[in-house]
């Protein structure tokens, strides 16, 4: 079997007297859609906090492409190519699309000796981006509080083809999205892996991650009580798993 | 661009709230007594507000970034007496402003470092700061004004009259004003201010370190807080204890009625120089119509409601409108 791109070993964590993980292995291949499914409280958050370098683990290893990580901060599993997108949490409301894009990462030109930013290639960028996503946004001066909620996925997703992200992680993608958005947003998570990028799909409702997912891991208090690949399995099937846990 | 769209642009500057406003009040003033515009008191208007201005620059710059900064009326009144206390000792005058700039950059850090290490508002540390600088002016002076003789090429070049109407102070604050407003628009610090201010939480998800960001606009705060006081000292050959007191709020009201937002991530430092001036036409124009000064500090709560309610409403409607298109 080739090497995992992701691949955490024995993961766990305590927030004082609570257990919140414990001893949780999780791994995600090349190309690969996971869905990562539980309850409020099962530790999902808790797990992708780790991975993208929020919080330390207590205990456990964490390996990318074959080789051991430690992330001091959310920049070490950046640089690596790991993108994390909490619930609604990762734009800017006031700013545009193009400086939300291009947040920290800046696209600048020299004029003599001082950098600026080069306003009008990240606008070209973004158009370009958005048009290949199948996304018509007015404009990329437009605030991001100016956007539905599905366009604002699509700002983070463009923001993940165009720095060449290996994996993504988006939590609660769907959440307070109306039908027709969130079928819009799962048809981009697909296209990201067209384009060779992997995805961890966090959310409690089994029903948005099934139709695109490779494979389906389930957390309860903790600890992981399914892994299963979803050519394997059913939907009734992991549906139980989750109530009777 | 057709006659709509140049409309939703024009309306969408934060500015134009304040703009009207500003335009507004010097005409009334102007109909009440037409001495308001008479070269002589506009030269007066041009040569006060540079001092005041410089400040509100560094507090709007911070507010962008989500900080207050109730020190700068305090710091604006200790600068200048530090640096008489240096004159007065013997120090050379470049000597002594390096000095004094180096101490407000110091000040500006551990109030900065303060806020951003133990996780309090700024509105605490500051008011603290508030306190101790103020207090310590009046430790140091006994609370008598002390004199502030600097070399004759200092207050020239902080003070002097270049051309008619136009003093030297008046250069140093636009030239600030021009390139703060780049580095807000054109450069990636500037994004990141706006960034930190409107969403800390998503700044540092992009690997922004929110708190260096800040420290450095609580430096640049006290920095121009301290250089609007020494050139006001320059300007009056004094340094008095209580010099700059109530200008904390002055500034601020300066960045809201120019479109700053009270809770960051939203202003332009265009908005606050017409703030600032709105605020000294006020003072000034009720001044020239010999209505007492008291009415002052009135007018000007009275404005900045107003003001915030049009920015608002104008904000609203652009957005509504952009949107529909």
């Amino acid at each position: 079997m080739a090497t995992p791109l992701v691949e955490m070993v024995n993961i766990h964590k305590w927030f004082g007297s609570v257990h919140a993980l414990k001893g949780v292995d999780f791994r995600v291949d090349r190309s690969e859609i996971v869905g990562l499914v539980g309850d409020n409280g099962a530790g999902k958050s808790t797990l992708i906090k780790i991975l993208s370098g929020l919080i330390p683990p207590d205990e456990g290893k964490i390996f990318f492409e074959g080789k051991e990580v430690h992330f001091r901060s959310p920049k070490d599993p950046m640089k690596l190519g790991i993108e994390t997108v909490y619930q609604d949490l990762m734009v800017v409301p006031y700013l545009n699309v193009y400086r939300n894009i291009f947040l920290g990462r800046e696209l600048e030109k020299k004029v003599g000796p001082f950098k600026v930013l080069d306003i009008e290639k990240m606008k070209k960028e973004v158009e370009r981006l958005l048009g290949d996503l199948g996304l018509r946004v007015a404009s990329p001066d437009l605030p991001v509080e100016a956007l539905s909620g599905g366009q604002r996925q699509a700002v983070v997703i463009a923001r993940a083809m165009y720095f060449k992200t290996k994996l993504l992680i988006l939590d609660e993608p769907t959440n307070n999205l109306s039908i027709k958005e969130a079928r819009r947003v799962l048809d981009m998570v697909s296209a990201l892996k067209r384009a060779g990028i992997s995805c961890i799909f966090i959310t409690h409702n089994l029903h948005h991650v099934y139709p695109v997912a490779d494979r389906i891991v389930v957390l309860n208090r903790g600890v992981k009580i399914a892994d299963l690949k979803k050519s394997e399995t059913t939907v009734d099937e992991i549906e139980k798993l989750i109530v009777s846990a | 661009m057709g006659f709509r769209e140049l409309g939703i642009t024009v309306l969408q500057k934060k500015e134009i709230s304040v703009t009207m406003i500003l335009v507004a009040t010097v005409l009334v003033f102007y109909s009440i007594q037409p001495r308001f515009l008479s070269s002589l008191n506009v030269e007066v208007l041009l040569k006060i507000t540079p001092e005041l201005g410089i400040v509100a620059l560094g507090v709007t710059m911070l507010m962008i970034g989500g900080e207050f900064d109730l020190s700068v009326g305090s710091v604006f009144g200790f600068a200048p007496l530090l640096m008489a206390v240096l004159l007065g000792s013997g120090v050379n005058t470049w000597i002594s402003f390096a000095a004094v700039m180096v101490v407000c950059s110091l000040i500006g850090a551990t109030q900065g470092l303060i806020t951003v290490k133990t996780g309090i508002p700024s509105f605490i540390t500051t008011l603290g700061g508030m306190l101790i600088w103020r207090g310590l002016a009046l430790v140091i002076t006994g609370g008598h004004p002390l004199y502030f003789t600097p070399s004759q090429d200092f207050t020239y070049i902080f003070t002097g009259k270049l051309f008619p109407f136009v003093y030297s102070q008046l250069i140093i604050f636009l030239g600030l004003l021009v390139i703060l407003q780049f580095i807000l628009e054109r450069h990636k610090f500037g994004n990141w201010v706006y960034a930190v201010g409107g969403r800390r939480q998503a700044a540092e998800a992009m690997g922004i370190s929110s708190g260096q960001v800040k420290i450095i606009l609580f430096i640049l705060c006290s920095v121009l807080a301290g250089l609007g006081g020494v050139i006001q000292s320059a300007r009056m050959s004094q340094a008095m204890p209580n010099q700059g007191s109530g200008l904390e709020f002055d500034a601020i009201a300066a960045a809201v009625v120019g479109g700053t937002s009270l809770f960051g991530g939203v202003g332009t430092l265009i908005g606050t120089m017409l703030g600032e001036f709105l605020c000294r036409v006020i003072e000034n124009g009720l001044i020239i119509i010999r209505a007492p000064s008291y009415y002052f500090r009135l007018y000007i709560g009275i404005v900045i409601i107003v003001a915030v309610i049009g920015n608002l409403y104008i904000q609203r409607r652009t957005v509504r409108m952009r949107v529909r298109k």
